[in-house]
């Protein structure tokens, strides 16, 4: 069957089945369980609601708990023990395989790099284009376009920024920009830049950072018009330069959000993978933990240490869990 | 409020040409890689895109015509004609021009050359050339002649030939002005209709159109040039969109119901359910990879598109229940016991008020997981990719001529641009609710 018809009639039966379960169950509950009608109405219809919730949670539950909740316990089952000795418990062997790696501590290294580098430049260039852009008349528009790479794939965004980089021969015209301009500049020779050490870790940056200005930007500049007018007017009649509000009375009230941007930005910073996977897979010193962790798993076939190290990528992520759990239900309170 | 005192206008232009430049060193690498896919293979390689509107300066490697067409002047074989014209191309100013590779720019136009294989050979600044030989000239082909040319800017739409099939942008040109002029006649005629009518109609009216058109017609007439690459790209597009629609309709159905008794149902251990959702929204999907993939491999599933779905299903949940519990949360309480009160049971309640009212959520994660799908590599990649290559992805397909056409920067613009056009429009049409779902998800 051709996979476009395909695909339209897991629509249908997917939604349908959905729907259908979501209904059938409700009839049953009422109609057949626990009719609302006889001697024990009032006692049925308390019954039913309180079975009730749990017709409605529960494809959603399973799902989650299939797909995302046991994994977590099945990969830290799969770190401990070793495939080739058909799932042998081997304790910590794994881990201590994986210390002894350098390819493990350069991904690490350059994780930690990533960590600080990306959220920092993404959540500041988005505080300064949330901010130029809410004074002028056309920052609608300036918005949607800086936001704009927001849509694109880490692939996509990979090959338009190879073609930023592309070098040349050096008595060949350049067309990567970047090369066009160094070479006019400075008349060297046209440089790899993705393959220069340490420094080509920034090159794979800049493109994550291009991605998740937008993202930055638009939640920034919701929180810097959310800022009650008062404040600034009163800083304006004693005297404050521009520069004054926006450092001393902008940015310390919007400085839960920044926190959020920066830990949101921080969650796909640990998991970054295409970009790195698309422009150098981790060749020249490059290498990130999910692109360490992908090679573990589908290209030498080590599960055991792959799992490992997804492990220690969930633990990078637990204390932002933990923080945002915690936030979730101050909130609810 | 900035307007108040203290306003100086200097500072105005500063901020307006500082916008500028974010926004121009923003879109340039993007505008690049557009302008790129409409270049010859000829134009990007000698020089950059932000030249591409003026002439360039290009070394060509043209022939004279086959020995065949020599004739016998006054004892001697004459072959005469024009590089240009034995190529198809249109003629240029040659500024110099030469008979060996090693020198390649040897001589000026109008000198006279002698060419290894014997004769001599005049070309003109116009790229008439005469060959003259006092033998007569042998070979199957052409002599070899290699030309430095001020090329005039030149844009094509062969690179999409070549990745997706012939006259594809042509026709789909055509296909999409027939659907716009269908929803700009829906539009008029039904503006008295409910907003949901007048909005929602035209827009149906019109993808049914498109879809109805391109069914019809065709998208092309005719396959792809190079088979290999190009023929997948095509392939690779219709798999990505069977990857995505169901990946973003069923999360949808399954989360709201899910959402509205997080949201409006009161049950023991409701806090607690959700801080779980909330604390899924973080766990990196890395982690489910081999589980799953050992799980799906045991039940039967294997790697295919049924795979893929559920795992984006799974994967899309907790921001699906997340952002879909807090908007249904914040409805006016009213509305919901007034329907109680009037005998409507829970399932009525949420068909017939619930969803109608939560649009816009449901919008903005309909956007979000759209994007997440149609440009994820990594769950591809793990759940749908097989060995026989029989299925895959756009991104995979463009990650797989980056490794093997590295250097044909028209291939990868055209196949890369094509990938990110579709989120692209989606983005700009939707961006609203895509902003909305945006500051639902994060600012608390």
């Amino acid at each position: 069957m051709h996979p476009a018809l395909q695909g339209l009639l897991t629509i249908v039966i997917g939604v349908g089945s959905c729907i259908g379960y979501f209904w059938a169950s409700n009839q049953f509950l009422d109609r057949v369980l626990f009719p609302a009608k006889g001697p024990n109405a009032g006692r049925n219809i308390n019954r039913a609601n309180m079975i009730r919730p749990w017709l409605f949670l529960f494809p959603a539950l399973f799902a989650l708990s299939l797909y995302l909740a046991y994994p977590v316990f099945e990969t830290l089952r799969l770190s401990l023990t070793d495939r080739d000795q058909g799932g042998a418990f081997i304790g910590l062997a794994n881990y201590t395989q994986m210390m002894g790696e350098t390819k493990f501590w350069e991904a690490m290294g350059n994780n930690m790099l990533w960590l600080i580098v990306v959220p920092a430049l993404s959540t500041a260039f988005g505080l300064l284009a949330a901010q130029l852009t809410d004074r002028i008349g056309w920052g609608n528009v300036a918005k949607s376009l800086i936001f704009m790479p927001m849509a694109i794939s880490f692939v996509g965004a990979a090959v338009i920024w190879k073609l930023v980089y592309d070098a040349r021969p050096p008595d060949a015209e350049q067309i990567g920009v970047l090369n066009a301009i160094y070479v006019s500049i400075t008349g060297n020779d046209p440089q790899q830049w993705l393959t220069i050490p340490f420094w080509n870790n920034f090159f794979l940056m800049i493109v994550l950072v291009w991605i998740q200005t937008g993202f930055a930007m638009v939640i920034l500049s919701a929180a810097l018009r959310g800022i009650p007018e008062e404040t600034v007017e009163a800083a304006i009649v004693d005297g404050a330069n521009p520069f004054q509000i926006f450092f001393k009375i902008k940015v310390p009230q919007i400085m839960p959000t920044i926190m959020v941007v920066w830990t949101t930005i921080t969650l796909v910073v640990l998991k970054i993978f295409d970009i790195v996977f698309a422009m150098t897979n981790g060749q020249w010193g490059t290498q990130v933990l999910a692109n360490y962790m992908f090679d573990k798993l589908f290209r030498a076939n080590d599960w055991g240490v792959g799992s490992a190290s997804a492990i220690v990528i969930m633990l990078l992520v637990t204390p932002i869990l933990v923080w945002n759990v915690r936030q979730a239900r101050k909130e609810m309170r | 409020m900035d307007n108040i005192a203290g306003h100086k206008s200097s500072l105005t232009w500063a901020v307006h040409i500082s916008v500028v430049l974010l926004v121009a060193l923003w879109l340039f690498p993007t505008v690049g890689l557009f302008v790129s896919s409409f270049r010859t293979a000829d134009q990007i390689a000698s020089s950059g895109w932000w030249n591409a509107l003026f002439p360039t300066e290009q070394s060509l490697t043209l022939r004279t015509d086959s020995p065949e067409a020599q004739v016998q002047q006054e004892g001697v074989y004459v072959l005469e004609g024009n590089l240009f014209a034995v190529e198809g191309r249109e003629t240029a100013p040659i500024s110099s021009f030469g008979v060996s590779s090693r020198d390649i720019s040897a001589f000026a136009p109008g000198d006279t050359a002698e060419l290894r294989r014997g004769g001599t050979i005049t070309v003109q600044e116009n790229g008439d050339y005469r060959l003259v030989s006092e033998e007569e000239i042998r070979g199957g082909r052409g002599a070899r002649i290699f030309v430095t040319a001020e090329i005039p800017p030149e844009f094509t739409l062969r690179n999409y030939d070549t990745v997706l099939g012939q006259d594809v942008v042509k026709q789909l040109a055509i296909y999409i002005a027939a659907a716009a002029i269908l929803w700009g006649v829906m539009r008029y005629t039904l503006a008295s209709q409910p907003a949901i009518v007048a909005q929602g109609a035209p827009v149906v009216g019109g993808i049914v159109l498109l879809v109805l058109l391109a069914a019809t017609f065709g998208l092309s007439s005719g396959a792809a040039e190079g088979a290999q690459t190009t023929d997948d790209m095509g392939r690779a597009f219709f798999s990505t969109l069977t990857v995505t629609v169901p990946a973003t309709i069923i999360p949808i159905v399954v989360a709201a119901f899910a959402a509205y008794a997080l949201a409006w149902m009161d049950f023991p251990g409701r806090a607690l359910l959700i801080a779980f959702v909330v604390g899924l929204l973080v766990v990196p999907l890395q982690l489910a990879l081999i589980p799953l993939l050992k799980l799906h491999l045991a039940i039967g599933i294997g790697k295919g598109y049924l795979g893929v779905w559920l795992a984006h299903t799974g994967f899309g949940l907790p921001l699906a229940v997340y952002l879909l519990r807090n908007y249904m949360a914040g409805l006016p309480r009213d509305i919901i016991e007034n329907a109680r009160v009037d005998g409507a049971t829970e399932f009525q309640i949420f068909t017939k008020i619930i969803l109608p009212l939560s649009f816009p959520a449901l919008a903005s994660f309909a956007i979000f997981q759209f994007l997440w799908t149609w440009n994820d590599l990594l769950v591809a990649k793990v759940f749908l990719i097989d060995a026989t290559g029989q299925t895959t992805v756009m991104t995979n397909q463009i990650v797989e001529l980056l490794g093997t056409r590295g250097g044909n920067w028209e291939i990868l613009a055209t196949a890369a641009f094509v990938s990110i056009a579709v989120p692209l429009v989606v983005f700009f049409a939707m961006q609203r609710y895509l902003v909305r779902g945006l500051l639902a998800g994060s600012v608390k």
